[in-house]
């Protein structure tokens, strides 16, 4: 099934897994000791996170790390500034066109 | 006084953004300005855009099929499908990218609109609420934009583009 980053970020449990990654990398065992949530649950969450790429992982040593991966996030916001400035254009736009509307109005 | 800075309200996890608006006119004004083909096409498309109706049919039921013309010529076709309309209040859609005869493209995101027209002390409050499609992927989103080689001419946001090498959005879908 394919997920994308508006669906990882929905769920409040891996918003939580997020926050905690963008402060430091951690192993899942570590991730998996800050939710009551069962071990096999937040695995399948990160497993999600990790689809999106949201997070990487890896390996040191015996263990694999987490990382959130700020770049993907990076792409939420920039799509959003550009839909903000193709709006801002649009609305220029219209400005001039109510003008011109109202003037031609009796 | 009118504020025209519109104010921008994501909300990721309900994939929905909203956009409000003043405007120096009066509702009815306003209301042509979004509801007829030939007005629609003098400020639809973000510069250096231009938006192209090929056919409206301003009713539930009905469809506005147009293109974004780039600058050079290139067409991008997308379809409003309009579902419910209250005049002068309210219309709400649905919009997907489609062919020049308004067949839908199956593998691209689609997204609902709701617009909102109020009438204030000096002109008219719009507020378009843009929803995004369960299928919609962002991802995909970007990678089409990349492919069609979509710019914007904003010189921060393509300096930043390019210093990331990321494309830009497709303009049609927005």
């Amino acid at each position: 099934m394919r997920r994308d980053v508006f669906q990882a970020i929905a769920d409040p449990t891996r918003r939580a897994i997020l926050t905690l990654l963008a402060l430091q990398a951690m192993t899942p065992n570590a991730i998996a000791e800050h939710f009551d949530s069962s071990r096999q649950a937040i695995s399948k969450h990160i497993q999600i996170l990790a689809e999106c790429k949201l997070v990487k992982q890896e390996q040191t040593g015996r263990e694999i790390y987490y990382h959130f991966n700020p770049q993907k996030m990076k792409e939420v916001d920039v799509w959003i500034e550009q839909l903000r400035a193709a709006w801002e254009s649009r609305f220029t736009q219209l400005d001039d066109v109510l003008k011109n509307l109202k003037n031609k109005k009796p | 006084m009118t504020n025209k800075q519109p104010v921008f309200t994501k909300d990721i996890p309900n994939k929905q953004l909203t956009v409000v608006r003043d405007f120096d006119a009066p509702v009815d004004l306003v209301w042509q300005a979004w509801t007829q083909s030939d007005i629609l096409d003098q400020w639809w498309g973000p510069k250096p855009w231009k938006a192209e109706t090929k056919t409206m049919d301003f009713r539930v039921g009905g469809r506005w099929l147009y293109a974004m013309v780039s600058p050079t010529g290139e067409r991008h076709w997308s379809r409003v499908d309009y579902k419910a309309i209250e005049p002068q209040v309210s219309i709400s859609s649905d919009c997907t990218f489609s062919d020049e005869e308004g067949n839908p493209s199956t593998n691209h995101a689609s997204n609902s609109w709701l617009q909102q027209f109020r009438p204030t002390a000096h002109g008219t409050t719009v507020t378009v609420v843009l929803t995004f499609s369960r299928e919609a992927d962002l991802e995909a989103m970007i990678t089409m934009g990349f492919q069609q080689g979509f710019t914007m001419g904003l010189s921060n946001l393509d300096e930043y583009l390019s210093r990331q090498g990321k494309p830009s959005i497709p303009l049609a879908v927005i």
